[in-house]
């Protein structure tokens, strides 16, 4: 590694473009923490220290409803994206190369190829349908949404799991007296939990965020906390909006941070 | 030695992978009977077979035709969690998220044991393999030679009528290896359950086993103690797998063979042409003129610490290898084109099959 023949550290001006994109990057994210703590009114005018606009959103009985399906969505979506993520990867790896894996993993993965807002047309095309004929109308159908297009992301890590896992273990422990489901439970499940963590947490993280499907997709009164935010901009930008941008990064970082931790002892 | 009770049979085994004409056969007609309590070991190059057998006793796979007995019950068919037989598995297969405890209790408590019993039999398993200051251990933090007891103690734990070994000792180092051996060869005789041992090496082998079984091929070349293996090896791949040997030709009239030097010796072999051997240790190189003695002389030397080997020619063309003890301190090698004369040991030449 010492003697690598070719260092991006070492070309001219690698510090300064590094330092640029960082900047970049985290600059806009920490002024927008700055000033959701800001007295006044203004998002680019700083008056003084306050929490008020957190105390504000937290009163708003809008942002509370929202926070509250935000949270239903993501747990339910999450939930059932990383059981069905599971499940796909249990029959994609752990066996010889078959016929048509390549065209299984890219079905499996589509949502991070699609754009988004096809999916988002199609899936609004296709519920609009279904409402007509059921008459439905509650949250379901952005849960369904949310859980569709979270799959990839809770497949990916738990894949890369079970890829790493010594299937000599499962034949171990059938040859100590385990039943096929007794294997699973107790050998196959425990050493694949940190992948299947991992990925629920990705995907929560992923349906929290989740802006064109959910605006496509909700009934009237379905605003979720990215929706909410982006229907606020569109009158008056407060300080408010950033106090909750906060609240969403904090818990966001939170969560890659322990997934981050997760996958790391993996390695080991 | 009849009326010790078989442990495994197996019967006309075969084993082939692939199917049709690409099909290849890992095992061709084997059958093996192991006798209850023995230490009896599957020799042979990779690829020879031994693994698979293994399985199939195991139950990590079925057999083409054929069918493997235990304690005379048939359990061909049976799943690997039916059978009492547990492996002990080359790469060990620990289970990284359980502790050395957990992972020897593994066994009793998938069969449903009672609690008081897995931490009783654990307690006895950890003193048998003395672990006891690592119980509470990831297997992780343990030393290769330690996961290799971990390993043994936990397929000994339930208990099992055969205890399977897959080259267990080949990710060892050599004075871990040679200490393993002993061990294993204590742990058989104190837990008197049946050992199944697979080695590609032939040492190993000899030093450890009660009986050999060498197989090439997916076929059984022999069986027998160490001792008839070595001594008196049934053909030429067993010859030459086991230990070194040299190989002559000769022509036998029936009490007496003619070799290409125009030597006579007197043994009984089947008329016309024959294939013989002779271990190296069995050639007595003496001063020329000895009586009896074939004039050779000496082409090289190799020396190996304790032996030296002389290479050396015989007329007619015939090389052959000579084993000696090295001459004491100081004492000095012979040198290259020494004339000497060789004497072969009384009944160590050997007529092989083909």
């Amino acid at each position: 590694m010492a003697n690598r023949a070719f260092e991006v550290a070492r070309l001219p001006g690698f510090r300064t473009i590094a330092l640029t994109a960082f900047v970049l990057l985290y600059l806009p994210i920490i002024t927008l923490v700055i000033y959701s703590f800001n007295a006044g009114q203004s998002v680019a005018v700083w008056e003084g220290f306050s929490l008020d606009w957190y105390a504000k959103a937290w009163e708003n009985e809008a942002v509370k409803g929202a926070t509250y399906r935000s949270l239903i969505i993501a747990a339910t979506a999450s939930a059932i994206a990383t059981t069905v993520a599971t499940m796909a990867a249990l029959g994609t790896t752990r066996r010889k190369a078959f016929k048509g894996q390549t065209a299984i993993y890219v079905m499996i993965n589509q949502p991070l190829m699609v754009p988004e807002i096809v999916t988002a047309v199609a899936l609004l095309i296709f519920f609009a349908s279904i409402k007509v004929a059921t008459g439905y109308t509650g949250l379901w159908y952005l849960i369904i949404a949310h859980a569709a297009f979270c799959v990839p992301f809770a497949y990916l890590p738990i894949r890369a799991r079970l890829e790493g896992m010594d299937l000599t273990l499962e034949t171990a422990a059938g040859d100590l007296y385990a039943s096929h489901w007794q294997t699973f439970r107790y050998v196959t499940l425990p050493l694949m939990l940190p992948g299947i963590i991992a990925g629920a947490m990705l995907a929560f993280v992923i349906s929290l965020d989740d802006v064109v499907i959910t605006e496509f997709v909700k009934s009237g009164g379905q605003d979720t906390l990215p929706t909410y935010m982006l229907g606020q901009m569109r009158r008056a930008i407060t300080p408010e909006v950033n106090a909750i941008s906060t609240v969403l990064l904090a818990l966001t970082v939170a969560l890659l941070t322990a997934f981050f931790l997760l996958t790391r002892k993996n390695d080991k | 030695m009849t009326t010790i009770p078989t442990a495994v049979e197996a019967k006309s085994i075969v084993k082939a992978f692939g199917q049709g004409a690409v099909a290849i056969k890992a095992l061709d007609n084997v059958s093996i009977e192991i006798k209850q309590g023995e230490f009896f070991t599957l020799l042979g190059p990779s690829g020879c077979g031994k693994t698979t057998l293994l399985r199939l006793i195991a139950g990590f796979d079925t057999p083409t035709s054929g069918k493997i007995l235990l304690n005379g019950d048939d359990i061909t068919h049976l799943p690997p969690n039916k059978r009492p037989v547990n492996t002990v598995f080359q790469s060990y297969a620990l289970f990284p998220h359980l502790t050395v405890a957990e992972n020897i209790g593994f066994g009793l408590q998938m069969q449903g044991r009672p609690k008081a019993e897995v931490t009783e039999s654990v307690a006895r398993m950890l003193a048998l393999v003395q672990l006891e200051p690592m119980a509470n251990r990831k297997t992780s933090q343990l030393s290769g030679g330690q996961q290799q007891r971990v390993a043994l103690a936990r397929a000994l734990a339930p208990t099992p009528k055969v205890l399977l070994l897959d080259e267990p000792l080949s990710a060892l180092d050599l004075k871990l290896r040679k200490e393993m051996q002993i061990e294993l060869k204590r742990l058989q005789q104190e837990t008197g359950i049946t050992f199944v041992f697979v080695t590609h090496d032939q040492e190993e082998a000899l030093t450890m086993s009660d009986r050999i079984a060498v197989m090439s091929a997916g076929h059984v070349q022999q069986i027998g103690t160490p001792r008839d293996i070595y001594t008196r090896p049934a053909n030429r791949f067993v010859a030459s797998f086991i230990g070194e040997t040299n190989f002559l030709s000769g022509q036998s009239d029936g009490t007496s063979v003619t070799l290409a030097n125009g030597a006579r010796l007197p043994m009984s072999a089947p008329q016309g042409r024959v294939n013989l051997t002779i271990r190296p240790e069995q050639l007595r190189v003496v001063p020329l003129g000895t009586e009896g003695a074939m004039p050779a002389h000496v082409a090289s030397t190799v020396y190996f610490g304790t032996d030296t080997h002389l290479h050396l020619h015989l007329e007619g063309g015939i090389d052959i290898v000579a084993r000696q003890q090295s001459p004491a301190q100081g004492g000095e090698a012979m040198k290259e084109g020494t004339p000497v004369g060789v004497l072969f040991a009384e009944g160590a030449l050997l007529a092989l099959e083909d």
